[in-house]
């Protein structure tokens, strides 16, 4: 309770700040927004937010820069903006790809917000429009209220919002969809029009917004989707020459919904599964690469013995049921296993280099992960690893020591932060390879067993004893 | 290996076709030996195979933990450790209670393979360190019984030992405890002290007081050698076979191994402070008074030797009978007349079960049953008669020990069931030695019956076996290069030997002559002999059977794991670890967790919380303390277990289903151990006339004690009747409630519940403030009545 009348005050102190630097400051803009239409998904605990934006270039001079709005909480659960260009008229659309990136704006208003610059692929001329579709993922971005509850409540969480889209640009109409998960709707703000359809909560259309206003709303509303939250995820995938390529991927994984309270009856979870534990998750989905061998399920301490694989030449699905089910707030570990065929994913470039191709993502399915971390061990001996990762990471190199190394291992470390599901993609690790390190322990271990037999007869032939 | 240097060494001038067949012969048991070595550890990989490469049962798992702290912080540390997380709030210090031997093997293969960069994780190193010391633990019983009837022996013992099901159950891969390093330990102490005993070498006796410094280290079973040594030298002095290479064999091991066992922190001064040790000290003086008669009487004639003799019995008797009476004071000065109570069991099987219930409570210390025996040593125990009378057919010094071996490890076995590890290494290499001799004597009759055909009838002898079973045709084979040697009683010393082997050719055909009179003496039939040999097969294919099934469904579960069979497939009940899970992930790290003490050990190693008792159980009064909780009433527990600091309670159950070994069985010896401190705990109110039940017969003390209700809890919700499995009967009381604890977790098929304790209530509800007003005059004399009753408060 405390906490909703705490983000209620703080939203209505934006508000007041916001009006009173929107009432003193309206820089000339180029653009003005003829038409926004934002769709919000909150069926599971990533949110999808669609906007679709129609921008007009009412300036004299062509340009070709859009800027995006969002509040600080929001930028802080960000986990990604994507921006596409629509072209065409209607069946023949195209869509391209546009580069966003964070900014600063120089004459800004003194309000807090952040601010993220679309460049255009083409200038836009004085007079022309364009639509541009924006998504943004968020994540744990749903408050669950109340934060604690028992085994057979089910999970009530908070979505705090504005009605009105934050832009920089004069609005000239905008409507808003909410779609919640369920129809048990606890409560919305309203800001007339207002109008509430089964799962849908739809506000607008709202005509003729100036730049910076804002009306914050609230739904609080029911999500039982297992929030299923990995915290950290530490994917190793080492490449060996003789044609296997290893993963080992070790989870932490945490259920980020309103926290469990007091009794966990299991006679209850058994015979009243519907009513009891219904934000509580049991099984998760791994989809594996095709042709996936000796896959392994365990933790720390021993095998987990409740996993099922299916494969098919295709694709490879692991299901597996951590040792317990998660309730709000509880934890598990574990490490999933396999190896995959060297062919699949590792190719030579056309100069003399290879590159492995692989997925940078996580292998669970619908999973956020706030620290993914990607270490490519290279075979030894291999020299000048560069990384290509479709979005920017934080990228290093390490070294390791595995079976018989004598100079080590190059590896590769990618490191991404509030990774969603969103971001799966493939991304490429080049790097030059001499075969004959290959022999090198071979070669090895057959000269320490050559030298093992020669010192055997050689202390077969000698005679150490002193008296004859 | 020792088996290229023996037929190198018996080599005589005149056969010199045979020179080639025994260097054949020592290659062909060197590779025999390997691959005994491969079956030892390959017989012990069901339980990775048919499990997973886990650690096993409770005692591992504190090994393993030992383990891992070395491996993470290093030897200094080690010995140093102060472990708070267990025996809470008095903690536990490791290094100074831990026997070291097995930790510190593991903790040295793993750091040898990491400093090769091998990358295997110390769980791994633990798993395998077992299997990997029974392949060594079988070649030091070929070494032994080489020493003790020659090669062929050797090479049948080495291959009965690697299957012995006595010893596989305690060394399969996974089970990580001291005994798996022990026995081999063990054996190659007994090893050296025969090598030294035949070779009176200086060398060998110091390598001696090593291997024993080694078995101090690994186990407390170290007692059993310094006491069957001294028993062996006694009778070798007794019946007149003492020798300077009898001193050279005792008297080194006295003085190195005492010196190095007090460096073992958990002996330190036992080793000459307990009666387990006197016997060694004792025998040590008589060594040297018999060594001083001998010299003596070396260099006096026999007139003034008897005068000596005279006038040294008195003042020696004088002396012995002072010494015998400090020593007495001494021991009678301590409360356990100097034996610790595990030692005394031994003595006086009766003893645990009159005094210490926490010894008698753990089932393998319990006497064992015959068809534990069959199950255990399977054959060997008829095979164990035949290979005595081998022993004294002639009876040497080595020949001698073994058969003390075997008559002492019998007579411990029959004490616990625990002590049948100590008789497989004897009953093996007995066994052996009978089959071997009996090989030997068959195989030699038929070869006498056939005159036409000479080596090959051996080896066609051989072959017939193959086909039954390897272990046989091994054997067999294996007699080949012991052929020629096979005669003399006992090589001495390498140098007898070459001076055997330098006789003159004339002395030899003589010899041979001789041989061939004894063999024809010897020989049996042509037909019995075959038979017998077929018989022997048979034999020993039947033991091979037993022991691939003991090592593959007997000996392999790690028991934190359970499987069973039903008609829709395997059903694996994995609850330990889900439990143990939850616990290490969704608790504060210093939580501490009750449990009954079975329990500890594995909740420190995989949860890593802190516990009141473990498997260690130094501390009888904690112990008594948590057993008298579990059988105290709700509220009296939950004083008991507040005021230690608990915040959760974990109980085994195996009544929904049916798991045997649950808490509930094991109840009455909480009440037991926790009556033996706390004298308000009556196990009579625990029986109904006489019977231990939780019925609806059961007495009033069990359905409102902590362990019915915290197992029970709930339980009728289950099926509607609350039908225990495992006691086969319906509960006593079904509905209750719980005040003082709260459920927070229970394993999916119920195995594991864990309760938490609930905080104090602030406010004191009304009508107990009442009544403590009304009972303010009498309130002093309650409150005393209430502290007898919990000694905690």
């Amino acid at each position: 309770m405390e906490a909703w009348i705490r983000a209620r005050v703080t939203l209505a102190l934006t508000l007041f700040a916001l009006l009173f630097f929107v009432s003193r400051s309206s820089p000339p803009r180029q653009f003005v927004i003829s038409n926004a239409e934002r769709r919000i998904d909150l069926s599971s605990h990533i949110i999808n937010v669609h906007l679709t934006l129609k921008v007009e270039n009412t300036g004299t001079r062509p340009a070709s820069e859009v800027v995006l709005t969002l509040t600080p909480t929001e930028v802080d659960h960000l986990a990604m903006v994507d921006a596409l260009a629509i072209k065409g008229k209607r069946k023949k659309t195209t869509s391209v790809r546009l580069e966003v990136k964070p900014t600063e704006l120089p004459d800004a208003p003194p309000i807090d917000a952040k601010y993220f610059t679309i460049y255009l692929a083409d200038p836009l001329n004085s007079g022309e429009s364009t639509t541009l579709e924006v998504l943004y993922v968020f994540m744990h971005f749903l408050e669950p209220f109340p934060a604690e509850i028992a085994q057979s409540e089910s999970q009530l969480v908070f979505y705090h919002d504005t009605a009105l889209i934050l832009s920089p640009y004069h609005i000239k109409q905008q409507t808003t969809f909410i779609k919640t998960p369920s129809t048990k709707v606890e409560s919305f703000i309203r800001v007339e029009p207002t109008n509430r359809v089964g799962t849908e909560i739809k506000y607008g259309p709202y005509e003729d917004c100036p730049p910076y206003s804002i009306s914050p709303i609230h739904v609080h509303f029911e999500n039982n989707s297992p929030f299923a939250v990995v915290e950290e995820l530490v994917q190793e995938i080492e490449i060996s020459h003789w044609g296997n390529i290893q993963v080992t991927e070790h989870y932490t994984l945490v259920h980020a919904g309103a926290r469990h309270k007091g009794v966990f009856s299991r006679v209850d979870y058994q015979s009243r599964q519907f009513s009891n534990g219904a934000s509580s998750f049991r099984y998760l989905l791994a989809r594996l690469p095709a042709r996936v061998h000796s896959v392994y399920y365990r933790d720390e301490i021993g095998n987990i013995s409740s996993s099922h694989l299916r494969t098919n030449s295709l694709k490879s699905e692991l299901e597996i049921e951590p040792r317990y089910p998660l309730f709000g707030g509880w934890k598990a570990t574990f490490v999933i296993g396999y190896g995959l065929p060297l062919q699949d994913f590792l190719f030579e470039s056309s100069d003399d280099k290879r590159y492995l191709n692989f997925t940078f993502g996580c292998p669970l399915i619908g999973m956020v992960v706030d620290k993914l971390t990607i270490k490519v061990v290279l075979p030894e001996g291999s020299t000048d690893p560069s990384p290509v990762v479709p979005f920017p990471v934080e990228h290093r190199l390490e070294a390791k020591y595995s079976s018989l190394d004598v100079i080590g291992r190059t590896v590769v470390v990618l490191e991404k932060k509030n990774f969603v599901p969103m971001h799966n993609s493939h991304f490429q690790v080049y790097y030059t390879f001499n075969p004959i390190f290959m022999l090198a322990e071979p070669l090895m271990l057959a000269s320490a067993f050559f030298m093992f037999f020669v010192a055997c007869v050689a202390y077969i032939h000698i005679d150490l004893s002193i008296r004859k | 290996m020792a088996a290229p240097e023996a037929s190198t060494a018996a080599v005589p001038t005149l056969y010199t076709n045979n020179t080639l067949r025994n260097a054949f012969g020592g290659v062909l048991s060197f590779f025999i030996l390997l691959l005994i070595g491969v079956l030892a550890f390959s017989i012990r990989l069901f339980s990775v195979i048919k499990y997973e490469s886990v650690i096993h049962e409770f005692d591992p798992y504190f090994n393993y933990r030992v383990t891992q702290f070395l491996t993470k912080k290093g030897i200094y540390e080690f010995w140093n450790w102060f472990d708070d997380r267990t025996w809470y709030p008095l903690g536990r210090v490791i290094g100074g209670t831990v026997y070291p031997g097995l930790t510190l093997t593991a903790g040295t293969i793993w750091w040898l393979l990491n400093s090769l960069n091998i990358p295997l994780s110390v769980e791994t190193v633990c798993v395998f360190t077992a299997p990997i010391f029974s392949a060594f633990a079988s070649w030091a019983t070929y070494l032994l019984t080489k020493e003790v009837k020659g090669a062929g022996a050797g090479l049948t013992s080495a291959v009965l030992l690697a299957m012995v099901p006595s010893y596989i159950s305690r060394s399969v891969a996974g089970s990580y405890d001291n005994e798996a390093v022990a026995i081999f330990a063990l054996i190659f102490t007994f090893y050296l002290y025969l090598k030294t005993l035949n070779t009176g070498s200086l060398f060998y006796a110091t390598l001696n007081s090593l291997a024993y410094f080694y078995m101090v280290c690994s186990w407390g079973g170290y007692t059993f050698i310094i006491n069957l040594i001294p028993m062996h030298v006694l009778l070798c002095i007794v019946t007149g076979r003492y020798s300077s290479r009898l001193y050279i064999a005792y008297a080194p091991l006295v003085v190195l191994g005492t010196l190095l066992a007090a460096l073992v922190p958990v002996v330190g001064f036992n080793a000459v402070m307990t009666s387990e040790h006197f016997a060694s000290f004792l025998v040590f003086i008589i060594i040297h008074v018999v060594a001083f008669v001998y010299y003596i009487k070396g260099i006096l004639s026999p007139k003034m030797f008897k005068v000596a003799v005279t006038l040294v019995v008195t003042v020696g008797l004088a002396v012995c009978c002072a010494v015998i009476a400090v020593l007495i004071a001494l021991v009678a000065s301590s409360p356990t007349k100097g034996w610790s109570g595990r030692s005394l069991s031994l003595l006086d099987p009766t003893y645990a079960s009159k005094y210490i219930p926490i010894i008698a409570s753990v089932s393998e210390h319990q006497p064992p049953t015959w068809p534990s025996y069959f199950m255990d040593i399977n054959v060997l125990a008829f095979l164990v008669p035949a290979g005595i009378i081998a022993c004294f057919l002639p009876l040497s010094d080595a020949s001698s020990f073994v058969v003390l071996y075997i008559a002492t490890s019998v007579y411990f076995s029959g004490v616990m069931v625990r002590l049948m590890l100590v008789l497989a290494p004897a009953a093996c290499i007995t066994s052996g030695i009978a089959l071997s001799e009996a090989f030997d004597v068959l195989t030699g009759s038929i070869k006498f019956q056939l005159p036409g055909v000479t080596s090959n009838a051996e080896v066609d002898a051989g072959e017939t076996s193959s086909d039954t079973s390897e272990a046989q045709t091994d054997e067999v084979k294996a007699e080949k290069p012991d052929d020629t040697s096979k005669n003399r009683p006992l090589k001495k010393s390498k140098k007898k030997e070459r001076e055997l082997a330098e006789n003159p050719p004339a002395k030899a055909t003589a010899k041979a002559k001789a041989k061939a009179e004894k063999k024809r003496l010897l020989a049996l039939p042509l037909e019995a002999s075959v038979i017998s040999l077929l018989l022997l097969v048979v034999l020993g294919a039947f033991y091979v059977v037993h022991s691939v099934w003991a090592a593959a469904e007997a000996y392999s579960a790690p028991s934190i794991v359970l499987t069973t069979r039903s008609r829709d497939g395997l059903h694996v009940f994995d609850d330990f670890r889900e439990a143990y899970a939850w616990l290490s992930h969704n608790t504060d790290v210093n939580d501490k967790v009750a449990s009954w003490w079975d329990y500890g050990y594995q909740t420190t190693a995989m949860a890593n919380r802190t516990v009141i008792v473990d498997n260690n159980t130094w501390n009888n009064t904690h112990i008594a303390t948590v057993g008298t909780a579990m059988s105290s009433p709700e509220r009296a527990a939950w004083e008991i277990f507040h005021s230690l600091d608990v915040k959760y309670v974990l109980v085994v159950f195996g009544g929904l289903i049916g798991y045997p070994s649950d808490d509930i069985n094991k109840f009455l010896w909480m009440v037991r151990i926790g009556g033996g401190v706390f004298p308000h705990i009556k196990e009579p109110d625990y029986l109904r006339d006489g019977q231990y039940r939780i019925d609806s017969q059961a007495t009033p003390t069990v359905l409102n004690c902590l362990m019915y209700k915290l197992s029970y809890y709930r339980f009728v919700e289950t099926d509607g009747k609350a039908y225990d499995r495992v006691r086969r009967t319906e509960i006593g009381k079904k509905y209750f409630k719980l005040t003082h604890f709260e459920e927070v977790f229970t394993t999916h098929h119920w195995m594991v519940r864990i309760y938490k304790l609930k905080p104090l209530k602030n406010r004191i509800r009304g009508k107990a403030k009442k009544s403590k007003l009304k009972t303010s005059s009498t309130s002093s004399s309650k409150r005393s009545g209430t502290k007898k009753k919990n000694p905690w408060q």
